[in-house]
């Protein structure tokens, strides 16, 4: 195959782009400029698209002796992703940026502009199994990145490659270190490559501007606090809420209202949900008759809960959880597994989580 | 594999190789006083009077630095400095948005960081500066430290008439600095003849060595060095000659000139047949630059290899992996140090639009183009286009 391999500059996709040559594929390397503003060494900020990275990224492509090319994808990466980013936390949502960028940019853009000019396929280090269309977790468990490519739909999964999803990030880094890469001791990535100081809430604070409104106690609808905007938070947090209630029990955020700026905090007891509702539903292959039942991941971290799974009457999802979750933040993806111990769970696909 | 991407760099001449593998074997440090320094210095010497006879300089105005880079930054600073402490009201900088980096970048950082005020001249939609438009630009002169216009365009190939803007320029009392890194050996440059004060030159855009080059300086022109040192080069520009260097330097610089006019005939005629032939196959491409028969004081109006073509409705970056692909090697002409290609300044810079700059290739012939490097292009271009133009433009 003709294959396009996404060079991050970091050492899982330069394993994934050596082991696609291996495989006897005729690659081309590119990395993907994806940050309007891009960090140069004398800024010293690291994201994933400092021109540092860009640099780690050519060298591998040098050794390994394919065409390397930049593409600017800054526009749409700002558009689709970052913009999308911010407004859904407006919105009081969370979500989940890495998932965005698959679906709108790796195997969207990427995949479309790397088809249109001849080539089958686009090669990435994501940590998921990737056979005979279907989607799979990693063996690596604690790797796993099934969840922010479960958004992905038949057509695009038939234009990616996953090497790296058979085996354990110590296995990638030994198989960089043998091949002498430089960034085989790379640091792993930030969660958010745009936010590279991890302040999610100074960022958006940036962004948004100050937005004050009132913590409002569940139990008894007593204005506790203010906060200076509802995007800092997420549903289920409970660390910097930097209220303190009379019975000094935790509390935690269960509802955002964006409109009046209202942070809804209440007690463990009040936090749990056992039926989550999302908008409609993507899947990695043919749609599965419903009822059904499996597993739902309910954050990009999060373990697997055992569920039931029908229809809404509008075109979504309801997912009867067989043990209460906190934390299940509308804007977060609820992807769907079927168990396989043996080839690795199943990804059926994903519902935006609307409650 | 096709080489058109002689602007970028050229292959070694063999008589520079030759030449510079003999000087590699010998000791010597041409500021010592010894048997060996002697010998150094001597070697440099007669390079430099090599050098200064190719491009109609005295050899005392020759001087040696590590490449086009840094003449452009020793000059426009230098002579920035030099010209404001002899009197502080001369704090402008009159230049044009189509100059290379090396210049652009020194004149914004001198904006930036020390007090320069920059006149951007108004450029020709060929690329080219017109006398009249440096002399509006310039007004009575007694507020400007420097002019520096490039003899030929990088990407584009226009070619500048050096001697009239030099005679402007002094008729303002203001010195003027030239990039000719892309002239030199291409169309003629005599530097005594065209009255210019300072001149960017450098090797291995010639069949000469990366990382030698020189600054032709009038003896009349004064410059603060950016190096400072052991005192060579006139006390300009310090450091340990790279005797080597200056004799490959040398030997191109001549090599280049003395072929120059049969070279330029022979180019042209490859250089047309290729924009010929790309015409044919893809008839709504638009040429940059300059007509290919211009012709400016008697000489060309274009860089003779130089052809710079916009393929409406195709990325540059996506033509260029295409034809990379394909073993045929060309350039975007855009600067891209950090590796993302940008729209190029200077097709900005003559009023194209940013898809127009987006969507052009620089192909370059040199001394060792030949009628099958066209042929190689031309048997693939279509194909390549029609390809490219399918992936679209990814921002419009």
């Amino acid at each position: 195959m003709r294959v396009l391999a996404a060079m991050s500059g970091g050492v899982d996709s330069a394993v994934a782009a050596a082991l696609a040559v291996d495989a006897g594929h005729d690659v081309t390397g590119v990395h993907l400029a994806l940050s309007p503003d891009r960090q140069t060494l004398r800024s010293g900020a690291r994201g994933c698209c400092s021109v540092e990275d860009a640099h780690d990224a050519r060298r591998v492509a040098d050794e390994l002796g394919i065409p390397f090319y930049v593409w600017d994808l800054a526009e749409r990466f700002t558009a689709d992703v970052v913009d999308d980013f911010v407004a859904e936390y407006a919105a009081g949502r969370t979500p989940n940026p890495c998932l965005r960028c698959n679906e709108k940019i790796k195997f969207s853009a990427v995949l479309d502009r790397a088809r249109a000019l001849g080539f089958d396929a686009v090669v990435t280090g994501h940590h998921a199994r990737l056979a005979d269309g279907v989607l799979r977790r990693s063996v690596d468990a604690a790797k796993d990145q099934s969840y922010v490519l479960a958004v992905l739909t038949p057509e695009q999964l038939a234009g990616a490659v996953f090497p790296l999803g058979g085996m354990t990030k110590e296995r990638v880094r030994a198989i960089a270190a043998e091949r002498g890469f430089a960034v085989a001791t790379k640091a792993d990535s930030h969660d958010i490559c745009f936010i590279p100081d991890g302040d999610t809430r100074g960022f958006l604070t940036r962004r948004l501007g100050e937005q004050p409104g009132p913590l409002v106690d569940a139990a008894t609808g007593e204005t506790v606090g203010e906060h200076s905007g509802a995007y800092g938070f997420t549903v289920g947090q409970r660390r910097g809420l930097g209220v303190s209630v009379g019975d000094q029990r935790p509390r935690y955020v269960l509802g955002i209202e964006p409109v009046s700026r209202t942070v809804t905090i209440g007690t463990a007891d009040l936090a749990g949900v056992s039926e989550v509702r999302t908008g409609a539903p993507t899947w990695t292959g043919a749609a599965p008759r419903l009822p059904l039942r499996a597993q739902v991941q309910l954050r990009a971290h999060g373990a697997p809960v055992p569920c039931a799974v029908d229809a809404t009457g509008d075109g979504g999802l309801a997912i009867a959880l067989d043990t209460e979750q906190r934390g299940v933040a509308p804007g977060q993806s609820a992807v769907l597994y079927l168990p396989d111990a043996e080839r690795g769970d199943r990804v059926l696909g994903q519902g935006p989580v609307t409650r | 594999m096709t080489y058109l991407d002689h602007a970028a760099t050229t292959p070694v001449l063999p008589e520079v190789l030759a030449a510079m593998t003999e000087q590699l074997g010998r000791v010597g440090n041409a500021s010592s006083l010894h048997a060996s320094g002697r010998a150094a210095r001597r070697t440099a010497e007669q390079a430099r009077e090599r050098l200064a006879a190719a491009l109609g300089a005295r050899p005392s105005e020759v001087l040696f630095t590590g490449g086009g880079t840094e003449s452009d930054n020793l000059a426009v600073k230098g002579i920035f400095w030099a010209r404001r402490e002899a009197d502080p009201q001369r704090r402008r900088i009159v230049t044009s948005p189509v100059e290379h980096h090396a210049v652009l970048d020194s004149v914004e950082w001198l904006a930036k960081h020390d007090g320069a005020e920059v006149t951007w001249l108004a450029v020709e939609p060929s690329g080219r500066v017109t006398p009249g438009a440096l002399r509006e630009a310039l007004g009575d002169g007694t507020d400007v430290a420097l002019a520096s216009v490039m003899w030929a365009n990088n990407e584009i190939g226009t070619v500048s008439d050096l001697a009239a803007l030099a005679a402007v320029a002094h008729e303002a009392g203001v010195p003027l600095h030239t990039d000719a890194v892309q002239a030199v050996g291409q169309v003629p440059v005599d530097f005594g003849a065209s009255g210019v004060d300072a001149l960017t030159m450098t090797g291995h855009k010639l069949g000469g060595p990366m990382g030698a080059g020189a600054l032709l300086l009038r003896r009349d022109a004064s410059c603060m060095p950016l190096l400072h040192g052991g005192g060579q080069e006139r006390d300009v520009r310090s450091g340990t000659l790279d005797v080597a260097a200056i004799v490959g330097l040398a030997v191109a610089a001549d090599v280049a000139v003395a072929g120059r006019e049969d070279r330029a005939e022979r180019l042209a005629g490859l250089r047309d047949r290729l924009v010929a032939g790309v015409v044919r196959q893809v008839p709504d491409v638009q040429l940059n630059g300059a007509p290919l028969d211009d012709v400016l004081a008697g000489g060309p109006g274009r860089l003779p290899g130089n052809a710079h073509l916009s393929f409406p409705g195709a990325e540059g970056d996506a033509l260029l992996m295409l034809l990379d692909a394909r073993e045929v090697e060309c350039s975007t002409g855009s600067a891209c140090s950090a590796g993302v290609a940008r729209p190029s300044h200077v097709l900005l810079g003559v009023g194209a639009d940013a898809d127009r700059a987006r969507s052009s290739l620089r192909f370059t012939l040199g001394t060792t183009s030949t009628d099958a490097d066209v042929d190689a292009l031309l048997d693939v271009i279509a194909p390549v286009v029609e390809r490219a133009r399918r992936a679209g433009m990814s921002r419009s």
